[in-house]
């Protein structure tokens, strides 16, 4: 080890996967940011896995592709990762690792920020309750989005999800303009075009220079992705506590971060998980999942919208799985209403908002939609349970009343679900849409609404 | 002599230290500069294997590692009622006023005020012989508790003196002076504890009086006794915490411990913000009252989270020992599994099944063991009672995996959330045909002498239509409806007017979210009976039709949400409208 200016060099003993163990090492600690360099000048970054008896398990997140053991040098720099910010990182492009993509030079940090936060405390967090209205009538009458929460779109290979969040992200910015909002969007492997049609949809509408830009495309090295949605969220967080801004953050394609944190556990050859994914394959997710929120006393918030494909459309994939156990809910893109050609083809029987019963009602949307949202969700699971009947026994074995619910199914799927994507309803016409399809029963089957409710809004015979 | 050594390598949560030759088993330990606490899990040679409870970032070898000679324990006195803890017992209220919005490391603070005062009423004398776990005295913890001042399980003994009289004194006054064998050990308003160690009681009951949460499914269909265990195991999505909330907020104990573990920050921040509001709907006082909580959510670190759960369970059984009912809930038992999973990781022990420790079964089994229903020690007689539910988070849903399989060897109530109920928004989502009560024949008694004689008569009969519905929708699926008789055709309905009127129970609405004993009980016979006058009718030569078109059937349906308890006249009404309603058709037919 030599050390030069009070950094310490290393020499590289093994290098497997994208990890490399240095040797002879004194006084690095656990989680320290690490300068790789190779003999040609070429840096690369890391972080220390592990440390202890003189070694030091390095992840270097731009991949250990043409790293020897001889060429290679590791210095340790004596600090975690940090993200320069400042309110000039607005309207800037970086990559996966927080460095500038725009040919811009550096913005003027105000701060220098640990990347992997810390835990908020749940006793300063302030209840969610603000309806965020996204022009989107699925979405706002029946998986109501409020601020601070954290509601990821489970979607799988193909599909209108980008449609969906992009359509989400320009609407729901362009509401309660006297507060500031800002977009932040992280690119985690995904291909260059996916992550162009966003930048272009807010460019559009406008809302480019109010938004942050973290791109780590497919092409981009898979162990970077590890640090995207990290320096992506640490910028929203400062973005919402220091500077008080409303900051929507969309961090697309989780699968792949999922991926690239497989590909370290198995270099490290732990013991695996489910499906090769380390067991703490949660816990790390929580991590990112848990920096949205409000906090008491701060007037900014921090809204998680991620996005993941489920492998085979599984629900039951690890990912999914554990995302769905840390988020507020999910919007799930169903593969048979996309085949129809519906747009947005949200299933929303598996779907769901945690903290929609808190953003709606009285005061915020209006003191009915609980209920009728309520009913809305069964007559359309009993329109699906009708159609798996008429399958068996052809429309003519249905009963009068099976054939209404028939009716409510199309309808719903029609009216209220279709929309376009520069289609931007108020809340007041997505809840006349869903008075419309529950007037389609007669009143005896309505048995989740109050009948003061019934009285006014009602409009079947 | 307490240990001192060094750190020798570091990985996230887990620390090796050599120079600990002294270190003890479970002891905690403090590591490194900033002083971050940590526990002994494993000592070979003179390097001792340390869980840290706070995050490690920036932990360096060659930093101090110093014993504190004591097992992780808590502190159990008057102050802990109301409070919100992290997973060692650490309020997060002071954690905030030291490192603001978000958790810092390394801080030292005591689990309850030390210096805040309380009126001690002294219930012994100067000159009793005294024994662990006699009363000396009380003190108003909060409107709700009245708070048992106890010699410690783990006191000798003996004889008091220098008695204090009646009046205000803090945590750190000296009550009493109690003197054994020429020894003279001073008496506090609190003591401590060990986490892993359960507290010692006298005689343990068996658990025959119901936990009463409101909720029809639970207390009607899957009951769960006093001192009974009971599991709540389903897929993200189905309503696990909703329901728990609902428990922790209605349940007929006195304290309820509620442990957040490895779960959603907002959701404890929900039960902050909620629970002074709501009233103990038997005796008018803030919930917030008679509830602990301890929250160690997802983010926070990993180690913590699973010694949440034995600080939780630990300050349960104190409150059990002054003779309180007390529930215990803990969401989620699965996060506190993947933790030692992660730590048995660390330790590269050989894994069982999915990873996971082959000690999991046995953790389980001692966490489980500490319900019960007991008469505590030392005198006046106390009986007490401590409730566990715990929630388990299968992966995708799966019902096989290690978690819920080993779980259900230990429980004896199981209510099984279903993804598909939950989908169709049937809460709260326990499926009836796959859940289970092992103490419905035990607390049988209690409905039958408080409520009716007719309960688990009624009850059972309810039970068997859904089972019957269970076989006739198989049928229903393969041939339609109408290949059914107008009798089995009946039985359908009367299932939908059970799963609507009385299974499904909306926790957000004002009067359906909490359903009192008697009125479970009326619903459930004005269904019953229902059922009975439509087999009546239909052989009478009523129309299915008629039966089904009656207005009383949608009054039954909406019973739930527009009676309140208080208005138990009104489905006296329901039930003369009812009997009407059918007299008139039967008259119909008589006249044709």
């Amino acid at each position: 080890m030599t050390t030069e200016g009070g950094v310490q060099y290393s020499k590289i003993a093994e290098i497997k996967g994208p990890l490399v163990v240095v040797d002879d090492v004194e006084n690095a600690a656990f989680d320290e940011l690490v300068e790789v360099e190779t003999n040609e000048g070429e840096r690369r970054l890391g972080k220390v896995l592990e440390v202890g008896n003189g070694k030091a398990i390095v992840q270097v997140f731009e991949g250990t592709t043409g790293l020897s053991i001889s060429g290679t040098n590791a210095k340790f720099v004596g600090k975690v990762m940090e993200m320069p910010v400042s309110k000039e990182v607005l309207g800037r492009v970086f990559d996966g690792l927080g460095r500038p993509k725009d040919g811009l030079p550096d913005p003027i940090a105000d701060q220098f920020i640990d990347i992997n936060g810390e835990p908020m405390n749940p006793e300063q967090r302030e209840y969610p309750k603000d309806f965020i209205q996204t022009g989107v009538s699925v979405i706002d009458g029946l998986i109501t989005l409020v601020r601070g929460q954290k509601l990821p779109i489970f979607s799988g290979s193909g599909m209108s999800h980008n449609l969906l969040a992009a359509q989400i992200a320009r609407q729901a910015s362009v509401v309660g303009t006297d507060d500031d909002f800002a977009v932040v969007f992280a690119a985690i492997g995904v291909q260059y075009s996916e992550a162009e049609y966003f930048r272009k949809s807010l460019e559009e509408s406008g809302a480019l220079k109010r938004s942050v830009l973290f791109l780590n495309t497919a092409d981009d090295p898979a162990i970077e992705r590890i640090i995207t949605p990290r320096v992506a969220l640490t910028v929203a967080e400062y973005l919402a506590f220091e500077l008080g801004m409303h900051v929507l953050v969309i961090l697309t394609d989780m699968t792949n971060y999922a991926e690239a944190l497989r590909e370290i556990s198995a270099a490290r050859e732990e013991v695996p998980g489910r499906k090769g994914y380390p067991g703490y394959l949660y816990t790390d997710l929580s991590t990112l999942y848990e920096r949205a929120g409000k906090l008491n006393g701060k007037k900014g918030s921090v809204t998680q919208v991620p996005i993941l494909s489920m492998p085979s459309d599984d629900i039951t994939h690890p990912i999914p799985d554990l995302t769905g156990y840390i988020t507020e809910g999910q919007v799930v893109v169903g593969r048979d209403l996309f085949r129809q050609g519906v747009y947005p083809p949200i299933n929303i029987l598996m779907s769901l908002s945690r903290l929609m019963k808190d953003g709606i009602g009285e005061g915020s949307t209006r003191d009915d939609h609980a209920e009728v949202a309520n009913q809305v969700y069964d007559a359309y699971s009993r329109a699906q349970e009708v159609r798996a009947l008429a399958g068996i026994v052809g429309k003519a074995g249905l009963t009068e009343i099976d054939l209404k619910y028939m009716d409510v199914g199309d309808v719903f799927e029609k009216e209220f679900l279709s929309q376009a994507t520069d289609e931007n309803r108020t809340i007041e016409e997505t809840l006349a849409i869903l008075w419309k399809i529950v007037s389609k029963l007669p009143k005896n089957e309505i048995t989740k609404i109050k009948d003061k409710h019934v009285e006014k809004y009602y409009q079947g015979e | 002599m307490t240990a001192q050594g060094r750190i020798v390598w570091v990985s996230g949560p887990a620390v090796r230290a050599d120079g600990m030759a002294d270190a003890k088993m479970y002891e905690t330990v403090t590591v490194g500069d900033s002083k971050l606490v940590g526990e002994v899990i494993r000592l070979t040679g003179d390097v001792a294997f340390i869980q840290v409870y706070e995050s490690t970032s920036g932990l360096k070898p060659g930093e101090p590692v110093i014993g504190t000679g004591n097992p992780l324990s808590v502190l159990l006195g008057p102050g802990i009622i109301g409070q919100l803890y992290d997973g060692i017992q650490r309020p997060l209220k002071e954690l905030s006023k030291a490192s603001g919005s978000f958790i810092g490391r390394g801080i030292t603070t005591t689990p309850v005020d030390m210096v805040k005062t309380y009126h001690f009423v002294p219930t012994a004398s100067n000159g009793d012989e005294v024994l662990p776990g006699n009363v000396i005295g009380t003190v108003q913890e909060t409107d709700l508790i009245e708070h048992s001042i106890m010699v410690p399980p783990n006191h000798p003994g003996g004889k008091i003196s220098n008695l204090v009289s009646e009046g205000d004194y803090n945590l750190e006054t000296e009550l009493a002076t109690v003197e054994k064998d020429g020894q003279n050990v001073p008496l506090k308003m609190y003591h401590k504890w060990p986490v892993r160690k359960p507290r010692p009681y006298n005689t343990r009951y068996d658990a025959t009086v119901p936990l009463l949460t409101g909720q029809r499914v639970i207390d009607t269909f899957f009951p769960i006794a006093k001192g009974g265990t009971g599991s709540i195991p389903g897929a993200f999505g189905t309503g696990k915490t909703v329901t728990l909330h609902q428990i922790a907020k209605w349940a007929n104990s006195q304290v309820v411990v509620y442990i957040g573990c490895g779960e959603r920050g907002n959701e404890m921040t929900e039960v902050l913000v909620e629970f002074p509001h709501l009233k103990d709907p038997r005796s008018g006082k803030p919930l917030m009252d008679r509830t602990v909580l301890v929250a160690n959510t997802s983010n926070m670190p990993v180690a913590a989270r699973e010694a949440s759960i034995y600080t939780g369970v630990t300050i349960a059984e104190y409150y059990r020992d002054m003779g309180k009912d007390v529930v215990l809930v803990a969401d989620s038992t699965s996060r506190w599994a993947e933790a030692l999973r992660e730590m048995s990781g660390r330790l590269e022990e050989m894994p069982a099944e999915e990873g996971y420790p082959s000690y999991l079964a046995s953790r389980l089994a001692e966490f489980y063991e500490r319900a019960g229903r007991v008469r505590a020690a030392g005198s006046p007689d106390r009986d007490g009672s401590v409730t566990l539910i715990g929630a388990v988070s299968p992966s995708g849903g799966d019902f096989t995996e290690p978690v819920t399989t080993h779980t259900m060897r230990f429980i004896k109530t199981f209510w099984a959330l279903d993804a598909k109920l939950a989908y169709s928004r049937h809460y709260p989502s326990i499926n009836w045909m796959n859940s289970y009560s092992g103490y419905l024949g035990d607390i049988a008694k209690w409905w039958g002498e408080n409520i009716s004689e007719d309960w688990f008569g009624i009850r059972n009969e309810a039970y068997g239509i859904l089972q019957r519905e269970d076989t006739l929708k198989e049928i229903v699926k393969l041939l339609g409806p109408d290949a059914l008789p107008d009798e089995e055709k009946l039985i359908l309905e009367i299932a939908r007017m059970v799963k609507i009127g009385l299974l499904q129970q909306n926790s957000f609405d004002d009067v359906d979210t909490y359903c009192s004993p008697e009125k479970q009980f009326k619903l459930l016979k004005l269904v019953v009976d229902f059922y009975k006058l439509g087999q009546q009718s239909l052989k009478e030569g009523a129309a299915l039709a008629s039966i089904r078109e009656l207005p009383v059937v949608t009054s039954l349906l909406k019973a739930r949400m527009d009676i309140k308890d208080d208005e138990m006249p009104k489905l006296d009404q329901l039930e003369n409208d009812m009997k009407e309603q059918f007299k008139n058709i039967s008259g119909v037919k008589v006249t044709n």
